[in-house]
């Protein structure tokens, strides 16, 4: 299946099951315990990363903190 | 009050933009803006207001210079280190345009300050390198319904976006709380390109002048992202966040308060 991940498209093993949470392990995502992810423009709560699907032609992004400044 | 010759001089290649004009570059000599953190991306963002005839700028930041910061704090200078940041970052404001007032303020932010420093200015720019400011202000700012650029850096990475309270993404409606303490590295502690605050920071003071003027499309509802290593620049939208805890239909927080557990290493000097 392909959906697209940071706005580019990614090819990924067939699999019903994924979800929001499968993903972010599957891809080793940095900071996966507090990046924030949103599917198809809408950001999604942390408590539902397990139960959230992510299915073909979705578009994912990760958006990751950054505190620096100094 | 009229624009005098020196001013029409100094100022001529804005006033010939159709979008600044003699009344715009007016507005920006009447304007104030609040820059929080006279580092890394501070240093750009200060010196292009500065520039730019910004009437008022003010500037807040408890540290002093040191000899780390100069490799990107290009409003530091050598002979400056050991002074503290705001006399050093007034000093180059001044000598670049005299027309600016400047007002420094030798302290953190905190949550007993920042409402009243921030109700003296019409933008307030964030350039602090420590997510307990970066909530606060944000925090402040939507409270206070004051518009302000976001901006943050990491090793090679940055991203910015600018929040109108109440009208778009708020930092909060992206990242609901911050961090646990130590979770995500600190440009100390993981090191940051020396020019990349000059990109982030330079896109936060050209959002400040929009703003100002009234001119162009805000980085409002969206995010940009830059990677300096892939050179390359992205622009997520993200839409408000209904369950943002500040600005969303249930918000739980109605007060601005300090993120105590967060203080990094940065903040130990804090007097
Ligand atoms: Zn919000």
């Amino acid at each position: 299946m392909t959906i697209t991940i940071n706005g580019k498209k990614t090819v990924l093993p067939e699999n019903e099951g994924r979800t929001i949470h499968s993903l972010l392990e599957e891809l080793d995502v940095s900071q996966r315990l507090y990046v924030t992810v949103e599917l198809n423009g809408e950001i999604q709560e942390r408590d539902a990363f397990e139960t959230t699907p992510v299915a073909p032609g979705d578009a994912v992004e990760f958006l990751h903190f950054m505190g620096g400044g100094c | 009050m009229a624009l005098t010759d020196s001013q029409i001089e100094r100022y001529s290649r804005h006033i010939i933009l159709k979008e600044v004009g003699g009344k715009g570059q007016q507005k920006l000599l009447n304007s104030k803006v609040l820059i929080i953190g006279a580092g890394g991306l501070g240093a750009p963002i200060a010196l292009y207001l500065a520039a730019a005839g910004i009437g008022t700028i003010g500037i807040a930041d408890a540290d002093s210079v040191d000899l780390s910061n100069l490799q990107r704090q290009v409003i530091h200078f050598t002979p400056d280190i050991g002074k503290p940041k705001v006399i050093s970052a007034k000093e180059k404001i001044q000598a670049i345009n005299p027309d600016v007032q400047v007002r420094t303020y030798q302290q953190w932010v905190s949550a007993a300050n920042i409402m009243e420093l921030i109700s003296q200015y019409d933008f307030v720019v964030d350039g602090t390198d420590n997510f307990a400011a970066k909530f606060l202000i944000n925090d402040a700012c939507v409270l206070a319904g004051k518009p302000y650029s976001h901006g943050g850096i990491l090793q090679f990475v940055g991203q910015t976006i600018t929040v109108l309270p109440g009208e778009s993404t708020c930092y909060r409606c992206i990242f609901p709380t911050p961090p646990p303490k130590d979770a995500i590295p600190t440009c100390s502690q993981a090191g940051v390109i020396g020019v990349l605050p000059g990109v982030i920071g330079s896109i936060q003071a050209t959002e400040a002048i929009k703003f100002l003027l009234g001119k162009g499309k805000l980085l409002a509802g969206r995010m940009l992202t830059y990677d300096a290593l892939e050179m390359k620049f992205r622009d997520v939208t993200i839409n408000r966040n209904p369950n943002c805890p500040i600005c969303g239909e249930n918000p739980t927080i109605t007060q601005v308060r300090d993120e105590l557990e967060l203080l990094t290493v940065c903040d130990l000097e804090k007097p």
